[in-house]
Parts: structure tokens; sequence; C-alpha cells
């Protein structure tokens, strides 16, 4: 019998296939890349975006949830921001677009476009595996963005902030970033929207974390309230490297941001914090992969998340032991405020640990504001609304506070609570 | 200033009565004791008179400055001046001791129209209340109540009644937990605050803190009830006959 399976396409399905024929002319890349390029739309062709039948996608029915693709982004001039952390080097990417004029102090700054015209970036342009549809999506899109280079040894003075700027339409950025070894330095990776137009963004980081270095990478989401944030971090981790990784969730309609982080040098560590501020009747998705691949590895995750209104979010946190990974000690944390009835978070931890000798564990909380906690702050003077918003930001501020930096601890602050303003 | 009529309240979970038919007056200037055996009401009381939500008044009134509070929630009538120094104050981790003091103190400001507080101002009025309580401002670092001993939050609390410069102060069982130095340096500040336009009154299981915060009325509650008023002497009184004699002839 001939079996037919005929793929019915969404609306926002066949708007990708269709921009992506539009566009085909003039994305960058050589033969290699083009490949590259062709079999990741073959595959979004047959296969669709992921449903919740996709393990990986199963609270994130992304075929369903993505109705509209806009069009592509214009060069509507729009400037950039200033940083987040006053004295920091900043590199902007305006809608999608990088400056390769930019310079930063000793970092070493080439540009992706070229390499994907002249094929160098066709190793790690493909999805991760099957269920990649971020790594998909970008891969078939991606035009350009700053390569760089951290050379051994460098110390950042001050931190170097990355900032995507949109003012809606379609962008897809890539920022391979490759750190030396013992190298010190904060590198804030910041998305946000300066339009109400609403926006679909893709974007991957691809980090290399050199031997013996101490990185912190923060990445701020502050999409508008209609756009779609498709976002996705891969990170190697070397010998006896620090990796403090922060991630805040403080915008955007639709938003999947995953973290394929791999432990690959014995010693090293991470440490991995989120915030998720969740309100009106957005979806977010904060999806880790972690490989403890080597023995005498360590991390600890924690994951505030607050949710108002109908607002749902989900944490998936994977932790893989590989059968020599002996001594890994990880620890993993999801803790959520609920703020409203029809306000829902999912949690799924997942351990996979193939090693006898390791220390792993996780725990997940569901509350409520602490209703003794609002009673005094109110017994004080304290209005209700403004007692809730600090014992809100009280929550999320102790993940904060870890930081150290009050440069850092300030900026990230004043993030946290320009959105409550905003929302609570 | 204060006048409870007729007062019945009962926990709104479970319908439990616990106040019944509670009369008492406190007059502007005045320090009342309220004193009385385990689970007499005495904590019910003053959580329903800073407006706390888990008891429900089914009868009665409370008028503060001839005005019934009833329908205000705790932070408008913390704003008209009603303080309720708790017997276990909360630890809330992530709000800063002082962040929370300043809002506090503005927000009281703003519901009686007045300016806000200039941080210098502030920290100077913190910083003399505190040194007057003994109270290390390096405690005042912490998160709000976090780690503090038994002792330094109550001294917390008297601090946080200082600066606020309520017209009615309610001490809950301020002296239970403290030892006979901290006892005193917390009488202190509480005498500090006595004044002709304020109220006080003391919930106390002894008459130790009486010693040292001399009251102008004492009252006896019983089952949700005043069965006894008098002067200072009916503190001795209990003290030296226990409840059980008033009990008795109240019944």
């Amino acid at each position: 019998m001939n079996m037919q399976t005929t793929t019915r396409l969404t609306a926002a399905e066949a708007a990708l296939i269709e921009a992506f024929n539009n566009q085909i002319g003039e994305l960058p890349g050589d033969g290699a890349v083009i490949a590259i390029r062709d079999r990741l739309l073959d595959d979004l062709k047959t296969s669709g975006l992921p449903t919740r039948r996709v393990e990986a996608w199963h609270y994130t029915d992304l075929k369903t949830l993505l109705r509209a693709v806009p069009a592509q982004a214009g060069d509507a001039g729009s400037d950039s921001r200033d940083p987040l952390v006053e004295g920091s080097a900043v590199l902007s990417v305006i809608q999608g677009r990088p400056d390769h004029k930019a310079r930063a102090g000793d970092l070493v700054l080439s540009s992706y476009a070229e390499q994907l015209s002249n094929g160098s970036a066709a190793n790690g342009l493909g999805a991760l595996d099957k269920d990649d549809a971020v790594g998909r999506i970008n891969g078939s899109f991606v035009r350009d963005g700053y390569v760089i280079d951290v050379p051994a040894e460098t110390v950042l003075e001050e931190p170097l902030e990355i900032q995507f700027v949109h003012a809606g339409g379609q962008t897809h950025t890539r920022l391979p970033v490759s750190i030396g070894s013992a190298v010190k330095g904060t590198v804030i990776e910041r998305h946000l929207s300066v339009a109400s137009d609403a926006a679909l963004v893709s974007h991957v980081s691809d980090v290399t974390v050199g031997e013996g270095s101490e990185v912190t990478w923060i990445i701020v989401q502050q999409q508008g309230a209609d756009d779609t944030h498709l976002g996705q971090i891969r990170i190697d981790l070397g010998a006896n490297a620090k990796l403090k990784l922060f991630v805040i969730n403080a915008g955007g309609q639709l938003v999947r941001q995953e973290l394929h982080i791999k432990v690959t040098g014995e010693g090293a560590d991470l440490t991995l914090r989120g915030i998720n501020l969740l309100g009106a009747d957005t979806h977010t998705d904060v999806t880790m992969v972690l490989g403890h691949n080597v023995p005498h590895t360590g991390s600890t995750e924690i994951i505030r998340n607050v949710v108002f209104d109908r607002a749902k979010g989900v944490f998936q946190g994977m932790i893989r032991v590989a059968p020599d990974a002996q001594k890994t000690d990880a620890k993993m944390a999801c803790n959520t405020l609920l703020m409203s009835d029809d306000a829902e978070f999912s949690v799924k931890p997942e351990l996979e640990i193939f090693a006898d000798d390791v220390q792993c564990g996780h725990g997940a909380t569901v509350a409520d504001i602490d209703h003794n906690h609002l009673y005094y702050l109110m017994a004080r003077g304290i209005p209700e609304n403004k007692a809730r918003a600090m014992l809100v930001n009280a929550f999320v501020a102790e993940i904060v506070e870890e930081l150290e930096d009050e440069a850092l601890v300030e900026a990230l602050e004043g993030v946290i609570s320009a959105w409550l303003e905003k929302h609570a | 200033m204060l006048e409870i009529k007729n007062l019945h309240a009962r926990i709104a979970e479970d319908g439990t009565e616990i106040i019944k038919g509670l009369n008492l007056t406190v007059k502007a200037g005045e320090v009342a004791a309220i004193m009385g055996p385990n689970g007499s009401g005495k904590s019910t009381l003053s959580y329903i008179l800073s407006g706390r939500d888990d008891y429900e008044v089914t009868e009665g009134e409370i008028l503060y400055n001839g005005e019934s509070i009833l329908e205000l929630d705790p932070a408008e009538r913390a704003s008209k001046g009603i303080f309720l120094a708790f017997q276990y104050p909360v630890e809330i981790p992530g709000v800063a001791t002082m962040q929370f003091l300043k809002v506090a103190m503005n927000e009281q400001r703003k519901a009686r129209g007045e300016e806000e507080l200039k941080t210098p101002d502030f920290m100077r009025l913190v910083k003399d209340a505190a040194a007057k309580l003994q109270i290390n401002t390096e405690m005042l670092k912490r998160p709000l109540n976090v780690g503090f001993s038994g002792g330094e939050k109550k001294r917390a609390e008297i601090l946080q009644m200082a600066l606020l410069e309520p017209q009615l102060c309610i001490l809950d069982e301020t002296d239970s937990g403290l030892d006979i130095d901290a006892l005193k340096i917390v009488a202190d500040g509480v005498n500090a605050l006595r004044s002709p336009d304020r109220a006080t009154i003391v919930i106390t299981h002894y008459q130790r803190l009486l010693d040292y915060i001399v009251p102008d009325t004492v009252h006896v509650l019983y089952k949700g009830q005043i069965i006894k008023s008098g002067d200072k002497t009916l503190a001795h009184d209990l003290e030296a006959n226990g409840y059980a004699d008033i009990i008795g002839a109240a019944a």
C-alpha cells in the first residue's frame, strides 16, 4: 500500500516557508551553508513546527502558539540604547544588523555574515537534534551577527553589553563567542523592543568558556507585548571554568529560551539563576539541558517565577550525568509565586544519572504571597498593592543579590522593579 | 481615643467566636494594661484592632477618635496612627530592614498628606532612635527580622513604633522572651513615647512588665470579655492571688 503523509501547514508555517523563498537570493552563504539551510527548511516543511507530542515541546506547543509571522524587519532607524550598567562597552545589533565598524577594547570582532559567505560558519549552523526547532528556524534564516574572540587572560573591567534592538518584523541573529583561558568578565546579552509592532526574533549564542575563566553571562529579555522570542544559548564549559549564567525574562508574548550547556572540563562549575516575570496572556518557556560530561564538576540551578493574570510559564530542567562523570554535584530548584487564580506554571525537572558516585537533587515549590508577610507590611501603613510589590520583589531580589557586583545588582533590580510597576 | 462597644468577633475560617461582648475605653494619655489567662482573647483583640482579616467582627463597634475603623484595612489604620507591636514579628527574607522602614514612614506620611522624608533626614532619625534602644545599626542592614534574636525582634518593633510615632500603641506580650536588661531598654523606649495625646495598650501575662511600664488602668480579659477593671493595684492582686478569684466572682 502506498502511504502518503500530507502535513497540513499552519498559517505561520506557510509564512515562514514563504519568507524563506522570498529571501533565498539575499541570504549570505557558500555552497556548504546553502546545503545546510536547504536541509533545515526541508525539515521544517516535512515535520512542521513542534507540537505537544514532541516531548521537548510538551508544554509549549509551538505549532498552535505561533499564530502569525511578521514580514522581515525593515531598516527603520532605531538607535542603540543606554546600557543597563553605566560604563559598559556596548555592541549593538539593530534590527538584526550589527555594526561591523564597532570596536570593543581588546576583543577581536568579526562578521558572521562573512563567515556564512566563506563557509566557515557551516560547522555549528545546523540544528542540535531533530527537535531543535529554534536552531532550525535560526539556521535557516540567520544572516548576521558579531563573532567575538576574547583573548586568553583578558580582564573585562566593565561589562560588555551586546544589545539586540528590535522594532518589529523578523530578525534572526547569531553570536558565536569564544572565550580564551583565564578570562574574567561579564557579558550582558540583552534583547529589547523599541516599537509596538509585532516581532519574531530568533537568536542563538554559541559560547565556549576556556580553562580557568570566570565569566558572568546575563541574558535580559525585554521584548514587546506582541513579540515572539526564540532564544538559545549553547555553552561549552572548560576545565576549572566558572560560569554564572543569569536569565531574566521580562517581556515578550511567546518566549522560549533554551539553555544547552555542556560541562566538558574537570573542575568546572556552573551557577544558573533564572527569573521569569510573567503577566497578561503571555507564554514563556525556559528549557535547560545540562550535561555533566566529566568527573568533578558542579552546578546549581535556581529558577524563580512570578506569574500574574492569565500568564503561563514553563521550566524544563534536564541534568544528564555521563557514566564517567563521578563526583558530580548538582542541585536544581524552581520556586513559583502564583499571583492570580488563572496563572499557570509547569515544572519538569529531569535527572538522567549514569554515574554512581554523584550528588544530584531537585525541588520545586509553588505558592502565593505569604499572608502573614503581607499583613505585617500593611500593619506598618504600607498599602496592599505596594506591599505585594515589595514581597514579589523580595522573592526575586534574593537571586539577584547573589551577583554581588553592586552595579549589576542595581541594574537588574531596576529591570525587575520597572516590570513590576508596569504589570503588578 | 479608643472605644470598644459590645464587640463580638470570630475566626473567619472556622467561625469560632473569640471575643464575646467586649467593652473597653482608653483615653488619650492613658496606659491601659490588659491581662488575662492563656486563651482569653488578648492577642485576638490586638489583631482585630490592627485590622487582620483572619477575624470577622460580627457585632459591636470599634471607635477610634470617634470614628468607626471596622471598614479600614491594616494599612489605613496604621496611617491613622494605630500601631501593633507584635508578639511574634515575622521574618521577611529579601526585604531590607532600612528600605522597609523608609517605605513605611513615607507611605504613612503620604497618606496624611505630608512631605516624604529625604534620605539624610531618614538616616538621622533611624540612627538616633536605634541608639536609644541600643540597636546595632549592623542589624538594620539585614533583611527584615531575619536572623534577629527574640530580643532583637522586640527591640526592632519598638524602633518601628518610635519612628512611626503612632497615636495608639498596642504592645502584644512585648515582654515575652526578654531578659531583664532587654526588658528595661524596651520599657524605657515605650515610656519615652508616653504623651498626653498618645494612648497605649499593654497586653501581658505578667505583672513584671508593669513594674517598668506603669499602667493607669488594668483590665482583666477572660473568655472574650473584660470581667474586671481597676488601677495598677489590680495587677498586683493578680500577681499575688492569680485569676481564680476574679473569674469566680465574675461567673
